[in-house]
C-alpha cells in the first residue's frame, strides 16, 4: 500500500534515520548532535520532560524546522532540506489542528485531495470505518469530542499511508480514562497498518504501554534507548532511573569486583549486583533498586540466603493504596526508602515503627556512577 | 438556597433570570424605535405625498407610488452608476486590504499594534478635511497629474480631479480601514497550526492558504466588504469634492433634493429605493457566501 509513495524492497527500506543532528535558537541547544535509527513499522516513544528536545526533533522530521546541522532521512533519501508537503510524514498535531470549516470526511480527505489520487471518497470511508467514526462523516470537528477530534487527527494523517506518522503528544489533552483506552486503540491500530509511528510524550507509562521501543531524552540528547522492560530494568542513568518508575538509589563502594557479582559496602552492609548491570566498577557508585522489588519483612524473621538483606530499618510512613501497600523505611543512616507490597493478603501487615529488614534478588538491582545527581529525572510535584 | 416546597432549578434556568433579561434589549430598542423606525416611517410617508406641493406652501398626502416610478425613471443613471463606482471601490479595497491585513496578522511580530494604529489613523481627521486635501493631491497642477503625465499615462492637458477615477479613489481611500479592519479580525484568529497542518497534509504555501486561509477568513471579507459596499453607495461627498455633475451619484442627488430643492417626496423616494435595493443585495450576497455555516 506504500507503493504509490515510492517505497523499496523489504522490510528496512523506509527505516528513519537522524544523523548528528542538532537544532539551536539562538544560544539555547534544544536539540544536540542526536543520532538514531527508528526501524521500519516500529512504534518508537521519544519521551522526556517538558524542553527536553522532543518536540524540536519531531518538527525536525515533519520538515517543520529545519536543523542546524545533521541529516534527516527516510530509507535512501535525504529530506533533511524537503518541504513539509513534499515528505512522506504526517503528523498527528498535539492540539490536532483540525481544520473547523471543513466536515470530519473533508478533514480526513484533505491529504489526498491535496495529492490528487484517485478514490478519495471510497478510501476515506474505509478510514472512517477504521477510526469508527463513520456515522459522524458530516459533522463540523467543533461538534465532537476530545477523543473523537482525536481519531479525526490520527485518520486525517494516517490516510495518506506515510513512511512514518509523528504524534506529538496526542493524548495529551484527554481525561485519564480516555487517554488508556486511545493508548490501547493506536496501539491495535498501528499493529494493523504496519506504519512507523514515532510518539513524542512526556508520560513515561504512555510510551511503555505502547512503544517498541523508547528513547529517553533530556537536555537535548537521548540519555538511554531500549525496549521498555530493558529501560526499566536496567536503566543506565540516574535521570532514566527516576523519569521511567521511581527507583531508591543508596550511595554504595564497590568492594570487590573479582566475580560475576559485585561486592559493594552499603553504609557498613555488605550486597551483590550483577556485573552486566554494574555501570560503574570502582569507587563509589548509586545502588538502584526498584521499590516494588523489595520484600520487607520484621526484623530477622526471615533468611536470607543469595539475596542481598539490608537491615536496620523502621516503618516510617504506611499508604494504602488499594492494589499495593506503600510503605517508606528509615535506614540506620537516615535515607527513607520506598517499598511496595502487592496486597496478596498472604502476608501480616507491617506498621508505622515496625523494624524491618529490606530484602531483593541480586538481579534485580543495578549500579550507577556516582558523579550523577540522585535526583535527575524525578517528578516533581504539578507535573502531569 | 431553595425556597421550601419548591424543586431546585438549574443555574440557567433561573425563572427570575429569564423573566428580567429581556430588559437589557429596552435602552437600545428605544433607541432605534425613536431614531430609526419613526423617521423611516415619516420617509415612507413622505415618499408618497402629492410631489406638486412645496416646502413652503405644504404637501397633500395622496398616496402616490407612482413617484417611485417616476424616480427610477429620471435617475436611474445615477443608480447604476453609484452601485458602479461602490462596486469598484469595494473590489479594489478588498485586494488592497487582504495583504494588508495578511501582512499584520501574520508578518508584523511585535510592530502588530503599532501598524493597526496606522490603519485608523486617518479616524482622527475628519473624512471632509481628507476628502478636500485629495482634491489638492489630484488637482490639475498637483504632483500626482503632473507626474502621470509625465511618464505618459496621462496626456499632457489630461486631468485626474473631475474624473471618475478621482472619485473612486477617493472613495477606495475613505473606505479602506472599514475592509482592513475585519479582514484583519478574521485573518488574526487562523491559528497558524492549521496552516502548518495544511503544509503536513501536502498543501503547498499558496494551496494551504487558498483552502484553508481564505475560507476561514471569509467572515472578514464579508463584513469588509458590506461595511465598504453598503456606505459607499450613499456617499456623495467623494463626488461632489473630488468629480462633477458627470460623476455624480444617487447620494449627490439626495442631497440636492432634501437641503438645496426641498423637494421632499422625490428625496424619500430616492432615499427608500436606494435603502430597498441594498438590503436585497446584501441579502443575496450574504447568502450566497454563506457565512451562517460558518463556525
Amino acid at each position: 500500500m506504500a507503493a504509490e509513495l515510492g517505497a523499496g524492497p523489504g522490510p528496512g527500506a523506509r527505516d528513519l534515520r537522524l544523523r548528528g543532528v542538532t537544532k539551536r535558537f539562538g544560544d539555547f541547544v534544544a536539540v544536540d548532535n542526536l543520532t538514531l535509527t527508528v526501524t521500519q513499522g516500529s512504534f518508537f516513544a521519544l519521551l522526556g520532560p517538558s524542553g527536553c528536545g522532543k518536540t524540536t526533533t519531531l518538527r525536525v522530521v515533519a520538515g517543520l524546522e529545519e536543523p542546524t546541522a545533521g541529516t534527516v532521512s527516510i530509507g535512501d533519501e535525504d529530506i533533511t532540506r524537503s518541504r513539509p508537503y513534499k515528505r512522506p510524514v504526517n503528523t498527528v498535531f498535539q492540539s490536532y489542528a483540525l481544520f473547523p470549516h471543513l466536515t470530519v470526511f473533508e478533514n480526513v480527505a484533505f491529504g489526498l485531495r491535496r495529492r490528487g489520487v484517485r478514490g478519495v471518497e471510497e478510501r476515506t470511508e474505509q478510514m472512517l470505518e477504521l477510526v469508527e467514526l463513520r456515522e459522524y462523516a458530516g459533522r463540523k470537528p467543533a461538534q465532537l469530542s476530545g477523543g473523537q477530534q482525536q481519531r479525526v487527527a490520527l485518520g486525517r494523517a494516517l490516510i495518506n499511508e506515510p513512511a512514518v506518522l509523528l504524534l506529538d503528544e496526542p493524548l495529551g489533552a484527554l481525561d485519564l480514562k480516555l487517554r488508556r483506552q486511545m493508548q490501547i486503540e493506536l496501539k491495535r491500530i498501528q499493529t494493523e497498518i504496519e506504519i512507523t509511528f514515532v510518539h513524542v510524550t512526556h508520560d513515561q507509562e504512555e510510551a511503555m504501554t505502547m512503544a517498541d521501543t523508547i528513547a529517553v531524552m533530556n537536555g537535548g540528547v537521548i540519555e538511554q534507548m531500549g525496549a521498555p522492560a530493558e529501560l526499566y530494568e536496567n536503566p543506565l542513568t540516574t535521570f532514566v532511573a527516576n523519569f521511567l518508575g521511581q527507583s531508591n538509589l543508596i550511595m554504595t563502594a564497590v568492594l570487590d569486583t573479582s566475580g560475576d557479582t559485585l561486592v559493594l559496602d552499603c553504609h557498613g552492609q555488605k550486597v551483590g549486583v550483577g556485573r552486566a548491570r554494574s555501570h560503574t566498577q570502582q569507587g563509589r557508585g548509586w545502588l538502584g533498586v526498584r521499590p516494588e522489588k523489595i520484600v520487607a519483612s520484621a526484623a530477622g524473621a526471615e533468611d536470607h540466603a543469595d539475596v542481598n538483606v539490608l537491615t536496620g530499618g523502621v516503618v516510617s510512613d504506611v499508604s494504602f493504596v488499594g492494589v499495593s501497600t506503600q510503605f517508606l523505611v528509615r535506614m540506620p543512616w537516615g535515607q527513607e526508602l520506598m517499598v511496595f507490597e502487592q496486597n496478596t493478603g498472604t502476608r501480616s501487615p507491617l506498621e508505622y515503627g515496625d523494624e524491618v529488614d529490606l530484602a531483593w534478588s541480586r538481579e534485580h538491582a543495578f549500579l550507577l556512577d556516582a558523579e550523577q545527581d540522585a535526583r535527575a529525572g524525578m517528578v516533581r510535584e504539578g507535573d502531569s | 438556597m431553595t425556597p421550601p416546597g419548591r424543586p431546585p432549578v438549574v443555574d440557567g434556568e433561573n425563572p427570575r433570570r429569564r423573566r428580567y433579561g429581556w430588559l437589557l434589549l429596552v435602552p437600545g430598542m428605544l433607541w432605534l424605535v425613536v431614531f430609526f423606525l419613526l423617521p423611516t416611517v415619516q420617509l415612507f410617508f413622505t415618499s408618497l405625498y402629492d410631489p406638486s406641493g412645496s416646502y413652503e406652501f405644504g404637501y397633500a398626502m395622496t398616496w402616490r407610488f407612482q413617484n417611485y416610478a417616476d424616480a427610477v425613471r429620471d435617475n436611474w443613471d445615477l443608480f447604476v452608476r453609484s452601485f458602479l463606482y461602490a462596486g469598484i471601490t469595494t473590489a479594489v479595497c478588498l485586494l488592497l486590504a487582504y495583504p494588508l491585513a495578511y501582512a499584520i496578522a501574520f508578518k508584523s511580530g511585535r510592530w502588530k499594534n503599532f501598524l493597526l494604529v496606522l490603519v485608523i489613523a486617518p479616524f482622527f481627521t475628519s473624512f471632509l478635511l481628507r476628502t478636500l486635501s485629495w482634491s489638492a493631491i489630484l488637482s490639475d497642477q498637483g504632483p500626482v497629474t503632473s507626474f502621470f503625465q509625465t511618464i505618459a499615462i496621462l496626456p499632457d492637458d489630461g486631468r485626474l480631479l473631475a474624473t471618475p477615477v478621482a472619485v473612486v479613489a477617493g472613495l477606495i481611500y475613505n473606505f479602506l480601514p472599514f475592509m482592513t479592519l475585519p479582514l484583519y479580525a478574521s485573518l488574526d484568529k487562523v491559528d497558524p497550526r492549521l496552516i502548518e497542518a495544511a503544509g503536513d497534509l501536502y498543501s503547498s504555501p499558496f494551496t494551504g492558504f487558498r483552502k484553508v486561509t481564505v475560507p476561514l477568513s471569509t467572515p472578514g471579507v464579508v463584513a469588509g466588504t458590506l461595511l465598504t459596499f453598503i456606505p459607499a453607495c450613499g456617499d456623495y461627498i467623494n463626488a461632489e469634492l473630488l468629480g462633477t455633475t458627470r460623476q455624480y451619484m444617487i447620494g449627490n442627488r439626495i442631497q440636492a433634493a432634501f437641503l438645496r430643492e426641498r423637494d421632499y417626496p422625490v428625496a424619500a423616494t430616492l432615499s427608500l429605493i436606494l435603502m430597498l435595493v441594498v438590503v436585497a443585495m446584501v441579502v443575496v450576497y450574504v447568502r450566497r457566501a454563506g457565512t451562517e455555516k460558518l463556525v
